[in-house]
């Protein structure tokens, strides 16, 4: 393989991982302070769709992201309302967002552009342009956000509370600290990076939203977030390693490989899922949760 | 001077209990404080309300003279009150530092606030003897260094009066004898201590003055030196008590079960019980003393064939149990019925009526049904016959599992096992979370029992109890036993060394 051939993977291996990156990290905001988040689908989803909205409506694509990261943080407090303030099974709660998300968008978005659910196709400044080595913004946000979360949750005030409160909220309870105020801000994390996600999908890599095109990412990005142990830094390499894989499976469709011939695309397209399953089912070991994830705080007697 | 804490007629509902009612307490700066009574008497709602875990409907505290308004952990804090909860307030994946500091970081980045933690650690170290590695995980701290971390958190946060509830509960008597010193040093400093306890031993050993309570209100508050743990205990239960029950001289029949060699490993493969050889003979009790967590409930467990063991014999009135006879159904089958330690998880289902929970394990008996059907009149019957019996309070076969109190849920399951008239009994912890008034009625049965020609195998923790029932006693450190000793031939010093592990000296 030429080196040109494996730099063009790797770019576009960096391209796919960065959604999986920021909503991986939207993900461990969020359970290590002990809610759990399977709505993270239904958060980039419902981001993706307010971002090529409001871009397309406004021109601008920084309009876009504020409005997806909006989207998100309003689903984000309703999950929060839901899991902190009324103590609800988490799962539920979750699996409601996701299925709100993608039955909204599409209703609303065929309702505004009567496309099937499209929004109309994003040019010029309505899209993120590269801004530096040939990615745009969003690119480096979620990069950066990496370290960020790292410094904040090992190295501020803020951060030892958080992770205390995803270990046990009754030792932060008792400590005089907010166990709400705290699990609300990480909530609000949660869903600031789901829309930075979101907006990406829709604004940054494609050039509007279609139906559903999340496809499966926010779930992706969970498994990444237990592979990577709920860790940032691992977070990085395990979304950059489901990136590599989608890249390679986009390479691989269409080329007889020696011995085994035309794989059919489909079966290329399982495997970023396949692998998923294999890594997590054994390579990685026991991945252990925080010990208060999904579990609601109620003061006991 | 005025007195270190004041609490002037607190009053507290939950819905229709009334937790705490007009009670008032004073606490004399510098003294330890003891504070007894039963489960449910309203100690712990108390010590919530004076730590702010909870609000008073009503009345007034004060601290050092001076009425404060304590509405959250935070004001306690700050009103010099610390408290160590009988389960820690510790976060397990963080090093003794963190814990320290949460809650008193000394700014938003960690860094310069650890310096300080670090230093003042060092000093109240060295005052207090608290000797810990402040960088250690507190997860892989033993249960008595988790408690020394506990109160390191509370004297950091500046606590002038000390809460400690129920503290003793999960220490070696070792580990006790240590935090008891710490107390009288922490004493010897001008500071508060006010202890929360059931084990009227230790009021004894360590307090200047004990209040007692009693289905929500204070009853009494008496002089340690003026009083008597029969004393004490009439004024928790309302009636005179037996603390210790009245046993004959037995010799013991054949033995009925005997292991040896016997290994467990637990579900996640590590090994739990080690090469363990026992004998239960007819008519004795055998006692398992040990710090929970050392294999005792492990054991119990694959005794009663709820676990195989990996390695190693059982014998049941001598005849050889194989394999594919190691299971719960089987051992029940043969006469050795269990009283399981933990009696919400496996000893009956809380959401389950009485009369339900009454017959697990039993439902193919005849007489309780036809065929696959239950006869539910039947069912209720039996139960009403062994609630009278086992003075079951109350006496209602309808009234869901969880509905009952400790001692109650107990009876029921004791009167379950003990009424299929089991040739071995095994029982683990038959008087935890129980009522001094039911504990004395639980050892009568098992005496009982035992005078009848019962074999009992004892797993408990209070240590109280092993040495009042067992006519034998063997002790577990980490999955092996590492003693054994005649009731009368010991003493808790000698088991308790034997408990953590010291070889035995005897042999």
């Amino acid at each position: 393989m030429e080196f040109s051939t494996i730099y063009a993977v790797l770019d576009s291996a960096l391209r796919l991982s960065i959604p999986l990156l920021a909503a991986c990290l939207a993900g461990l905001w969020s359970e290590r302070s002990g809610v759990v988040d399977i709505g993270l689908e239904g958060k980039m989803l419902v981001a993706a769709f307010a971002a090529a909205a409001a871009a397309h409506a406004f021109g601008s694509a920084w309009i876009g992201l504020m409005a997806g990261i909006g989207a998100a943080v309003a689903f984000s407090l309703i999950h929060g309302f839901a899991s902190i303030s009324q103590r609800g099974n988490q799962i539920v709660s979750g699996v409601a967002i996701n299925l709100l998300a993608a039955g909204l968008t599409a209703i609303v978005g065929n309702a505004w552009y009567g496309q099937g659910g499209r929004t109309p196709p994003l040019e010029g400044a309505e899209r993120f342009q590269d801004a530096l080595f040939g990615h745009s913004a969003p690119v480096y946000f979620a990069l950066l956000a990496v370290p960020v979360t790292w410094f904040v949750l090992a190295r501020t005030r803020f951060g030892l509370r958080l992770r205390a409160v995803g270990e046990n909220p009754a030792a932060v309870d008792t400590a005089g600290i907010s166990v709400t105020g705290l699990r609300y801000s990480a909530v609000v994390i949660c869903g600031v990076l789901c829309g930075l996600a979101g907006t990406y999908l829709s604004v940054g890599q494609s050039a509007g939203f279609l139906n559903n095109m999340t496809a499966g990412k926010g779930f992706i990005a969970l498994a990444a977030l237990i592979f990577a142990k709920w860790r940032a830094w691992p977070a990085l390499g395990a979304c950059f390693l489901f990136g590599l894989l989608d890249a390679v499976a986009i390479r691989l469709q269409g080329i007889a490989l020696p011995g085994i011939g035309e794989v059919p695309v489909q079966a290329i397209q399982a495997l970023p899922y396949l692998m998923t399953i294999i890594l997590l089912a054994g390579v990685i070991g026991t991945a252990i949760p925080p010990r208060a994830s999904g579990v609601p705080y109620v003061k006991e007697r | 001077m005025s007195p270190a804490i004041e609490l002037i007629d607190i009053n507290k509902s939950f819905g229709d209990v009334h937790a705490n009612r007009n009670v008032n307490l004073s606490v004399a700066r510098g003294t330890i404080h003891g504070i007894v009574g039963e489960n449910g008497a309203g100690k712990s709602t108390l010590m919530s309300i004076l730590y702010g875990f909870y609000t008073a409907d009503s009345g007034e505290i004060r601290v050092n003279g001076r009425p404060v308004a304590i509405h959250s952990s935070n004001d306690a804090i700050t009103a010099g009150i610390g408290m160590v909860h009988q389960h820690f307030m510790l976060v397990e994946p963080l090093t003794v530092v963190e814990n320290v500091m949460l809650g008193a970081e000394g700014g938003t980045f960690l860094r310069a606030g650890e310096a300080k933690v670090r230093a003042e650690l060092g000093r109240l170290s060295r005052d207090y003897g608290l000797d810990i590695d402040v960088d250690a995980t507190v997860g892989e701290l033993s249960v008595g260094l988790q408690q020394r971390v506990e109160i390191l958190k509370a004297l950091y946060r500046g606590a002038d009066i000390l809460i400690l509830d129920e503290p003793t509960a999960v220490l070696t008597p070792p580990e006790a004898d240590a935090l008891f010193t710490l107390l009288k040093a922490l004493k010897e400093q001008g500071k508060t201590v006010i202890l929360i306890t059931h084990k009227l031993r230790e009021i004894m050993a360590i307090t200047d003055r004990v209040s007692v309570m009693r289905r929500g209100e204070m009853v009494a508050t008496v002089e340690t030196a003026e009083t008597s743990p029969p004393q004490l205990a009439e004024l928790m239960v309302g009636r005179r008590v037996l603390l210790r029950v009245e046993k004959a001289e037995r010799a013991p029949g054949a033995p009925l079960l005997q292991v040896e060699n016997f290994s467990v490993i637990d579900s996640r493969g590590v090994l739990r019980v080690s090469n363990v050889a026992l004998t239960v003979h007819a008519g004795e009790i055998v006692g398992i003393a040990g710090v929970a967590g050392n294999g005792q409930s492990e054991l119990l467990e694959a005794l009663a064939g709820m676990r195989r063991p990996v390695l190693g014999t059982m014998r049941f009135e001598g005849r050889e149990i194989g394999f594919d006879e190691h299971n719960p159904h089987r051992m029940r089958q043969l006469g050795l019925l269990h009283v399981p330690e933990d009696r919400l998880r496996m000893g009956l289902v809380p959401a389950f009526q009485a009369f339900e929970s009454a017959v697990l394990g039993f439902s193919d008996d005849p007489k309780l049904g036809h065929g696959p059907l239950l006869d539910h009149d039947a069912m209720i019957e039996d139960l009403k016959a062994k609630m009278a019996h086992y003075d079951v309070r109350p006496p209602n076969p309808r009234l869901k599992s969880s509905k009952f109190s400790g001692g109650n849920q107990q009876k029921i399951v004791l009167a379950r096992e003990i009424e299929r008239n089991p040739r071995v009994l095994l029982v683990g912890q038959p008087t935890r979370g129980v009522d001094i008034g039911a504990i004395e009625f639980i050892h009568r049965r098992l005496i009982a029992l035992r005078d009848a020609g019962v074999g009992i195998l004892l797993v408990s923790v209070e240590l109280d109890e092993i040495m009042n029932l067992s006519d034998r006693i063997l002790t577990m450190c980490g999955g092996q036993i590492t003693g054994e000793r005649k009731a009368d031939e010991t003493d808790e010093q000698d088991l308790g060394l034997l408990m953590a592990g010291v070889t035995d000296r005897a042999a």
